[in-house]
């Protein structure tokens, strides 16, 4: 069927914040659906609350929302825009649920919208428990026998009709605690017996464990007219039991004959068929490895994170296609882009070996639990292409910047084989490595695979790495011969690991390369294994005999992009390369984009003229360099992960666009940096850096506490923290020095002021700051974990002065050409400088979209020599709008155990909201909604432990929670310091005073809001920890800092009406056009 | 390392691609195709539709799940050559019963891995099918050597080299086919023993009047190797069983044949169709399936009293036939799959029906 004429106007749903679990691959997906129906004539109304993506952009959608996803807001922007459809697929779990509720509430039917793409009873049949379990009992499709037991001898009946092992669960305990797997009887009795202790209802999953089976995913699309075709079939290298988000994922699936293929195949259309998906469907099976027996896991009716993973796997866009058939096109009339000849009703077929892997935040969250299991806690991940899986695998570790270029990693070294082994069996995130280690100390092969659950065919492949790993260490520089070198960079090692294991540098084997012309070629991504001539651009290195690059002769511009995303470097990055990428175009320049992340749209292969899927490293860049020659490179955009190649570029006489390393290396290097300000007489928190104890406390006593203390180097210990007097400093000391007394710890004067951030564009000449930030929190708290407020609320005119003669002086002492972030803290009226990035930094897409300017497009231009007086900017800040806008962080803290959740110096969160109103107070309300934050009414119960430091401003702020009717729960300190000032307040019990105590009250369900601030973080055994731990797992709403507090009462006395605020289309409402 | 023995692929058009011989080391000649399925090389292997051709695999692992005993389509393989980008040494599935390279030694089949396997396919895409040598006379043959094993190349007898010696019969209650094997895949026989059919197989070269006397409900004829115009004999007994008035069906070589019974004609595809992801329309219901594909040459210039059912969504080339008065059904692609997608799965019950309905006319 051609295009349903009847649709004029579509609401899309976008995901929200990156949380873990739901990141970039939905922005992907959805400024894919957003261009797919775009071009059709058709216009889009956009809803979506995080505003570091490219679909919410300018421009984008012809209506844009950045707002709360919640079903209120929705409602206000279908009553604003009425659209006729909705597509209910394209934003995650988020989209599909929020389309679930809109449809329930009687909000599509009330102002006739209706749902296109797959139905919301479909949704429903494939999401709902039961109904799931129904329609694979009527399509006679396997599932995962199970059963809800109240009592031990149900649980017991039941195992015995399934057979043991089973997999134990009790509903409702966070994290999965009381579970387990029971071989027999006994076993079952006992973790039971525990589980149903454990559990809140009181309540048990007995489940068959299918642990050790295989897990092996498709990606399925259906059209209205019931064609069905498979995209790429996915298998987790790690058995089931792991969270495909958190498993090593190779596609196409290695280890299955035809049989077993095709057996699952038609399973996956079968069920696709039978609920009639329109548009893209994700199905998992777990395949037991010794027989045809299969279980289908789960299915989701939706674009997913594999989705996004296959669609860049294979050259097919998924989302794009699924739009296209939401708008009623069926398959085989819609083009495949990739071949301009083909459609896309035909089955990729790759010639290439894919492997995904997750990159995790353990390298942040040091104290975390690492040990994987069904809950994801990947932030991120990458994706590697090779001819083989070797090749691919070793390319897929050194994208992941853990400091790995080979099997052979230091910590698995300290390990005995016992504990190796112990290791190997409950997977964490360094297992790989584990396995690789028993490996090369001769375990066998064989007891791998049994004691771990993964195939023979991977553990062998890895085998064969560590024995190529060993065989080069047994060698030297002059054994390599010509032959020896081609075989080993075929087999997919890099220069760098090459030269670690026979004892050289890089550049010897990279000097050797050149003489005897072992140089990688490029391979094109293209749906059909070269059987078509294809027309998009998507490569990746193979050392091989035919390259097929057709490098041109045009002037050509290379953007590095940011790899996986992981705390600190998100979607933020993406955008700013993608935008870079769009001004190179619109300038007529021809674009390269090299990345690693397949959830981006940076990686979609139209984004960029040319598309590199490589590891960022020295050498596969310059492999890329050395290829195309491009004009420019530009490393602005692409986080540190960008500028850490900047010397090596510079050493390599590649041109480099914007700053130039040697000042990029000023403002990095601490020494050079405070030479630079000296010189020009800004000021910076004084500081030092120590190596002894007595140094420390000395240092301390001039600086004056509180102090920030860090570790100049990190290794895998202490983070940043706050020292109040010289016990804690002590301490902190003790230890750093204790883990580490080769680097010294550096001691700042920690300033308790207005946190300020810019970020400009410096063209040499001219200085334009687009706009100020102000941060809710004071200093102390990360600028990527503190609310940003802009325009600013509480800087005078006479600050911005000082904020722009400040940034511009800097800026061009510092040689910056492009962007540049500077963060700062007025203090007792003096502005201080505490770090400057001269880079594009993580608040550029949320100020591109409140100021209106086109920061990275105008950053771009700059780099490529335009001036800014050309483009109509000058040295200044920019326009402010009429209403405010601010950037409000969210966390995925409670997703990763044992890890820490209070607000500190170092940087936790995951995503960020955006909230616009017309007063501050409108803009938080906002702001806080779209965090998933409840804020409390009158009636509302607090339950607030404070540090004796805060009990004095805490109470003034309690003071006004009870004036608008809110309860107080405490524990012991802090409800003393209430009723004494005349605030009544329960008293609860701490954790060792027995039950029921702090913890059972918040589990318990009655408190609103916990306010926790406390003096420490990261210490894991105190009550502080475990209550604000308690809070996150129980899904409530939790504030560690005074001034979010402060703020949240500002929103209460406010008595904001929902109904009556206001919403912004941001392609209209912010009044910058 | 292990001590490889290097080989290459000489083309025909002088392209040649050094990498190491495995398998049975002995040079060899064939047609060199490409196949893009990224399972089922056992299939493959064993298909005799490949017979005198060197099949060159897309997907570059190619051996993982080893070769069981179960997944044969016929006695032993007929291919020329095998061309992979990496054989797996260490196989693993619970019904692996040997690994590629033992089997392929065993069948005397010599095997060529480690050349860029991408590089041929876009050679064989640009250029169109062409014969090539594999020899571990690397950089020796001269080039009279290299013509005279090229000249003495052909591919005209390999249907009567793959069919069978003798007549056979699997038994069945259901409708009663005479089969002619010119090359049948076993798939294709074990789906039609999966429903029920009583199965009287012939040998290629079998006259009509013989498979008639069996006294069958109709003549099923199925895949087989080279160009159909090599056996005119066949396309000669096709006619006289269409004469007789009994259902005739078709599948690949069968569909071919049948077409030029009845007075269409068949040429050779530039690179031919060789995989499980090629889309073919039900020009009937508007439908596209994923088919399993195999073949060099495809139907055209159709006769008026004949009508495509099926086209190929790629290239519009005819997939399918009907004759518009007549109980005469083929299909280009290969509804049984091993390998590929099982989507039409369906055309062997839709054949059976043709056969019902013409029984219950009568």
């Amino acid at each position: 069927m051609p295009k349903d004429n009847s649709i004029k106007k579509v609401l899309v749903i976008g995901s929200g914040p990156i949380v873990i679990g739901q990141a970039a691959e939905f922005d992907y997906s959805g400024t894919q659906a957003c261009q797919s129906i775009k071009e059709e004539g058709i216009e889009v109304v956009l809803i979506n609350s995080n505003p570091a993506t490219i679909m919410t952009d300018l421009g984008m959608a012809h209506y844009t929302y950045i707002e709360p996803l919640t079903i209120d807001f929705i409602e206000k922007v279908i009553a604003k825009e009425r659209p006729d459809s909705i597509i209910a697929g394209m934003g995650g779990q988020t989209g599909l649920n929020l389309s679930c509720e809109l449809y329930d509430a009687g909000i599509l039917d009330k102002y006739n919208v209706r749902v296109i793409g797959t139905s919301i009873e479909s949704i429903k049949e494939g999401e709902d428990r039961d109904s799931f379990k129904q329609l694979m009992e009527k399509t006679n499709q396997p599932i995962v026998e199970s059963d809800i037991v109240t009592d031990v001898e149900a649980a017991v009946k039941f195992a015995d009709k399934i057979g043991y092992p089973v997999i134990v669960r009790p509903a409702y305990t966070l994290g999965g605690t009381g579970g387990g797997i029971a071989a027999n009887e006994a076993e079952l009795r006992e973790i039971c017996g525990q589980g149903l202790h454990l559990s809140r209802v009181g309540q048990v999953l007995i489940e068959k464990s299918i642990a050790g089976w295989k897990e092996i995913e498709f990606e399925v699309m259906r059209d209205g007219a019931g064609n069905c075709i498979t995209v790429c079939s996915m298998e987790n290298v790690d058995p089931v039991g792991v969270h495909t988000g958190d498993s090593i994922v190779v596609a196409p699936a290695q280890t299955l004959s035809d049989r077993e293929y095709q057996m699952l195949r038609s399973a996956a259309i079968n069920i696709i068929n039978s609920i009639e998906i329109k548009g893209g469907c994700n199905v998992q099976f777990a395949l037991d490895p010794n027989s045809y027996n299969y279980a289908v896991i789960e299915i989701n009716p939706r674009v997913s994170r594999s989705s996004a993973l296959a669609s860049k796997a294979t050259g097919y866009p998924i989302a794009k296609v699924a739009a296209k058939i939401a708008l009623g096109y069926n398959l085989d009339e819609i083009k495949n882009a990739v071949t301009g000849k083909t459609f896309a009703c035909f089955e990729p077929t790759i010639d290439y070996v894919v492997l995904k892997f997750p990159r995790w935040p353990f390298d942040k969250f040091f104290g975390a639990k690492r040990t994987l299991g069904t809950k994801m806690m990947a932030t991120g991940e990458i994706m590697s292409i090779g001819k083989s899986f070797e090749s691919a695998l070793l390319k897929g570790v050194r994208s992941l910047e853990i400091g790995q270029y080979g099997l052979e990693r230091k910590s698995a070294k300290e390990f005995s084989l016992e504990e190796l082994k112990q290791k190997v069996v409950k997977p964490d995130d360094e297992r790989l490595f584990y396995l690789a280690e028993m490996l090369r100390r001769g375990y066998k092969v064989e007891k791998v695979c049994q004691i771990t659950g993964m195939d023979l065919f991977f553990i062998s492949k890895i085998a064969k790495i560590v024995e190529m790993e060993e065989n080069l260490k047994n060698m030297n520089l002059d054994e390599l011969t010509e032959d020896k070198l081609r075989f080993v960079k075929e087999f997919g090692f890099s220069d760098k690991a090459i030269s670690k294991f026979i004892g050289c540098i890089p550049p010897d084997i990279y000097k050797l390369r050149k003489e005897w012309n072992i140089m990688p070629v490029f391979k094109m991504v293209d749906t059909c294994a070269g059987e078509f001539e294809a027309v998009t651009p998507y490569y990746y290195s193979s050392y091989d005999m035919e390259n097929e690059v057709v490098v041109s002769d045009k002037k050509k511009v290379m953007v590095i992009g940011s790899g996986p995303i992981r705390i600190g470097q998100g979607i933020e990055f993406d955008y700013c390369s993608v935008h870079s990428i769009m001004a190179l175009r619109k300038a007529g320049i021809e674009t390269i984009i090299v990345n690693n992340n397949p959830e981006t749209v940076s990686t979609d292969f139209d984004t960029a003229d040319k598309l590199y899927f490589e590891p960022l490293t020295e050498e596969d860049v310059l492999n890329i360099v050395e290829t195309e020659k491009p004009d420019g490179v530009i490393l602005q955009f692409g986080g540190q992960t960008a500028i850490k190649l900047a010397n090596f570029f510079d050493e390599m006489n590649i041109p480099i666009l914007g700053t130039l390393p040697k000042h990029i290396d000023e403002a990095e290097d601490r020494e050079k940096f405070d030479a630079v300000l000296e010189k020009l007489g800004i000021a910076r928190p004084k500081g030092k850096g120590v190596w002894t104890l007595k140094d420390g406390i000395e240092t301390a006593e001039r600086l004056g506490y509180p102090v920030l203390v860090r570790p100049s180097y990190v290794l895998g210990g202490q983070g940043m923290e706050i020292t109040h007097n010289e016990a804690e400093l002590s301490l902190y000391l003790t230890e750093a020095f204790e883990k580490d007394s080769k680097n010294p710890v550096l001691i700042d004067r920690y300033l308790s002021g207005r946190e300020i951030e810019v970020d400009a564009i410096c063209d040499g000449t001219d200085v334009f700051i687009p706009g100020i930030m102000e941060h809710l929190e004071r200093a102390g708290v990360h600028s990527g974990d503190s609310i940003s407020i802009y325009p600013p609320q509480h800087i005078s005119d006479e600050m911005r002065e000082k904020i722009l003669d400040v940034t511009k002086k800097l800026s061009i002492a510092l040689n910056v050409i492009g962007m540049v972030n500077i963060q700062f803290i007025e203090f007792k009226g003096e502005l201080n400088i505490i770090e400057v990035n001269p880079r594009s930094s993580r608040t550029v897409p949320y100020i591109t979209k409140v100021t209106g300017v086109p920061v990275i497009d105008v950053a771009t231009r700059v780099m490529l020599g335009e001036k800014l007086a050309d483009l109509g900017y000058y040295t200044g800040i920019g326009k402010e709008p009429d209403v405010v806008a601010l950037k409000v962080p969210v966390f995925s803290t409670e997703k990763l155990p044992q890890v820490e959740v209070s607000l500190g110096p170092e940087m936790r969160s995951t995503g960020e909201v955006l909230g616009v109103g017309r007063t501050l107070e409108e803009a938080l309300y906002k702001g806080f909604i779209a965090a998933g934050m409840t804020v409390p009414k009158t009636g509302s119960t607090i339950l607030a432990t404070v540090s004796s430091k805060d009990h004095e401003e805490f109470v003034e702020v309690a003071k006004r929670c009870v004036a608008l009717g809110c309860n107080f729960i405490a524990t012991k300190g802090t409800a003393r310091v209430l009723n004494e000032n005349g605030i009544d307040c329960k008293v609860v019990k701490k954790i060792s005073e027995g039950v029921p105590n702090i913890i059972d009250t918040i589990r318990s369900g009655v408190i609103d809001l916990t306010v926790d601030i406390p003096k420490k973080a990261n210490d894991v055994d105190s009550d502080g920890f475990k209550i604000r731990r308690t809070a996150v797992e129980s899904d409530m709403t939790l504030i560690t800092a005074m001034d979010t507090f402060k703020a949240m009462v500002d929103v209460m006395e406010k008595k904001i009406d929902q109904d009556k605020l206001e919403i912004f289309d941001i392609n209209r409402d912010l009044g910058h056009n | 390392m292990k001590k490889t023995i290097k080989a290459e692929l000489i083309l025909e058009n002088g392209t040649r691609f050094k990498g190491n011989a495995f398998g049975y080391i002995k040079e060899t000649v064939g047609e060199v195709v490409f196949t893009t399925g990224m399972t089922g090389y056992q299939e493959t292997l064993t298909d005799p539709s490949f017979a005198g051709q060197i099949v060159t695999m897309t997907y570059p692992l190619i051996g993982n799940y080893g070769i069981n005993l179960e997944d044969m389509e016929s006695r032993k393989p007929f291919l020329k050559g095998f061309i992979v980008r990496e054989k797996c040494d260490v196989p693993n599935n619970w019904r692996c019963e040997m690994n590629l390279e033992d089997f392929l030694y065993q069948n005397k089949i010599m095997g060529l891995e480690g050349i860029d396997t991408r590089a041929l396919t876009r050679v064989l895409r640009d250029n169109g099918t062409m014969r090539g040598i594999i020899t571990t006379r690397v950089d020796d043959l001269t080039p009279s050597q290299i013509k005279q094993k090229f000249d003495t190349y052909t591919n005209a007898f390999a249907v009567k080299e793959t069919t069978i010696d003798e007549m056979y019969t699997i038994n069945g209650s259901g409708t009663h086919l005479a089969v002619l094997d010119c090359g049948i895949k076993q798939g294709i026989i074990r789906d039609l023993a999966k429903r029920g059919c009583k199965l009287s197989v012939f040998p290629a070269f079998t006259p009509a009047e013989e498979m008639l006397k069996v006294n069958p409900d109709a003549i099923f004829l199925g895949n087989g190797p080279g160009d159909p115009k090599d056996i005119p004999t066949v396309i000669e007994t096709v006619k006289t069983l269409i004469e007789s008035g009994i259902p005739v069906l078709g599948i690949c070589l069968g569909h071919q044949l049948i077409s030029l019974a009845l007075g269409c004609n068949t040429k050779r595809l530039k690179f031919g169709h060789h995989g499980g992801n090629h889309p073919v329309k039900d020009l009937k219901t508007g439908r596209v399936y994923i088919t399993s594909q195999n073949h060099e040459f495809v139907v055209c210039d159709l006769t008026d009293d004949v009508e495509p059912t099926f086209i190929n969504v790629n290239d519009g080339s005819i997939e399918g036939i009907r004759h518009k008065t007549k109980p005469i059904y083929s299909v280009q692609f290969h509804p049984e799959a091993s390998p590929g997608p099982l989507d039409t799965q369906v055309l062997f019950d839709r054949f059976l029906k043709i056969i019902e309905e013409v029984k219950t006319r009568a």
